[in-house]
């Protein structure tokens, strides 16, 4: 069974009609890249499939498993410091302990930085904090909206192998980014601008 | 914590956290907690400034004056309610969270109401002096200001919710909920008016606490629809 099903979606923003008759079928185990041009419609199709828009948007969607959306905003309080973000996220799903906290924070190198509220970081190091949330939720369906932005090549290399380690396991990965082909072979490609409406 | 991490979250916990969120950014930022309470000091102390000193008409006119100062008081703040969500990306967060989002706005609301409205009417009996409200009047102006302020946050957190995502959205918000606040003053100052000539307050109180009521079971609905309109707009 897939994990989402989108059938003849159609996106509008405003009276302008971005893109038409999108279909993809997103099974376990499958990591797929949104491709296109800026302002093709990349960020608002990940939206729709992730649940956040409706309006302006046409066609079925039908998402068979808990989903994750890290899309440009990081959704962090700046007042807050990293662990009080992501222990009291909204769309987290489970309770987290303080345990798993310190560890995700580790993995993504920012052990040391527990106390400092998240404002005073730098944007990279806000869009780590962000991303720690993938480690934290059992969600099997990620969309992750250009998520490789800001970070550096260390943090390229660690979110690649959590997108590889996730799928593996089972999961499914839907992801927009400007560079080509990130995971060669593995994954599926949706070229956005042959769809985009004439 | 001693739950298991596999276990999902309850409604209950989902709340409290929401909660605690709200909260603690609310205490982490300590001017969105005094600058209600500044203006509220500032407004009332230019009435004797402007009715001139004649301490029986200013006392007279003291449950009118302190009603509408904390009514303005709560207009300023309850625009920045879901502000910041909608700016940090939070709101969206918040919709895709299995909870229904009209139960965790409503946490976020409460939270709001405890640092502003709530710690308004604690602090409102020191105000009135300074405009004399009889004594025997300050137990009811707190009460009055305590439900009050509640609806107030309520109302106002609807306002805020359909226009978070429209830049300078603060004309339309008091357009949209002022109208809607009307029925809130006009308990809440007689009642204030009632106990300053030994009336009996306590009807207008009950009415304002039947209005807390209903904008507790009302208001979160309307929230949560606005919230999605505006996600979708934004």
């Amino acid at each position: 069974m897939s994990l989402l099903d989108a059938k003849d979606v159609a996106i509008e923003r405003g009276d302008r009609s971005l893109l038409r008759g999108i279909s993809l079928s997103v099974e376990a185990g499958e990591l797929w890249q949104l491709i296109g041009p800026n302002g093709v419609g990349k960020s608002s199709l990940i939206r729709a499939l992730a649940g956040l828009a409706r309006l302006g948007v046409d066609g079925d969607i039908c998402r068979s498993a808990a989903a994750l959306y890290i899309g440009h905003s990081s959704a962090l309080k700046r007042a807050l410091t990293p662990v009080d973000n992501l222990r009291c996220h909204p769309a987290c799903d489970v309770t987290v302990g303080d345990e798993q906290i310190a560890q995700a924070l580790q993995s993504v190198s920012l052990a040391g930085y527990e106390s400092v509220p998240v404002g005073a970081l730098s944007a990279g190091q806000q869009r780590r904090v962000a991303l720690a949330r993938l480690l934290l939720s059992d969600a099997r369906l990620w969309f992750l909206d250009e998520p490789f932005t800001a970070l550096d090549a260390m943090g390229c290399e660690w979110l690649e192998q959590q997108i590889a380690e996730h799928i593996q396991l089972g999961g499914a990965v839907l992801f927009t980014s400007h560079q080509q082909s990130r995971f060669g072979a593995q994954q599926h490609n949706l070229d956005l601008s042959l769809y985009v409406s004439a | 914590m001693s739950v298991p991490d596999s276990d999902s979250l309850s409604l209950g916990a989902a709340f409290y956290r929401q909660f605690l969120r709200h909260g603690k950014a609310l205490i982490s930022s300590p001017a969105d907690l005094v600058n209600p309470l500044l203006f509220f000091f500032m407004v009332i102390t230019l009435f004797p400034l402007g009715l001139g000193p004649d301490p029986e008409r200013l006392s007279q006119m003291a449950p009118g004056i302190l009603w509408v100062v904390a009514l303005l008081a709560s207009l300023m703040v309850s625009g920045k309610l879901f502000a910041s969500d909608f700016e940090d990306g939070s709101l969206e967060q918040l919709c895709l969270a299995p909870q229904p989002l009209a139960i965790l706005a409503l946490a976020e609301v409460l939270a709001h109401w405890l640092g502003t409205g709530f710690l308004l009417s604690m602090v409102s009996p020191l105000f009135a002096v300074l405009v004399g409200l009889p004594t025997q009047a300050l137990p009811v102006l707190f009460m009055s200001l305590l439900l009050g302020s509640l609806c107030l946050t309520l109302i106002g957190a609807v306002g805020s919710a359909l226009t978070v995502s429209i830049r300078r959205g603060g004309v339309l918000l008091s357009v949209i909920i002022i109208p809607l606040h009307v029925p809130v003053l006009l308990f809440g100052s007689t009642a204030v008016v009632e106990a300053a000539r030994d009336g009996n307050p306590v009807s207008w109180l009950a009415l304002l606490a039947a209005l807390v009521l209903m904008s507790l079971a009302l208001a979160p609905l309307a929230i949560g629809a606005a919230l999605r309109i505006s996600l979708d707009n934004g």
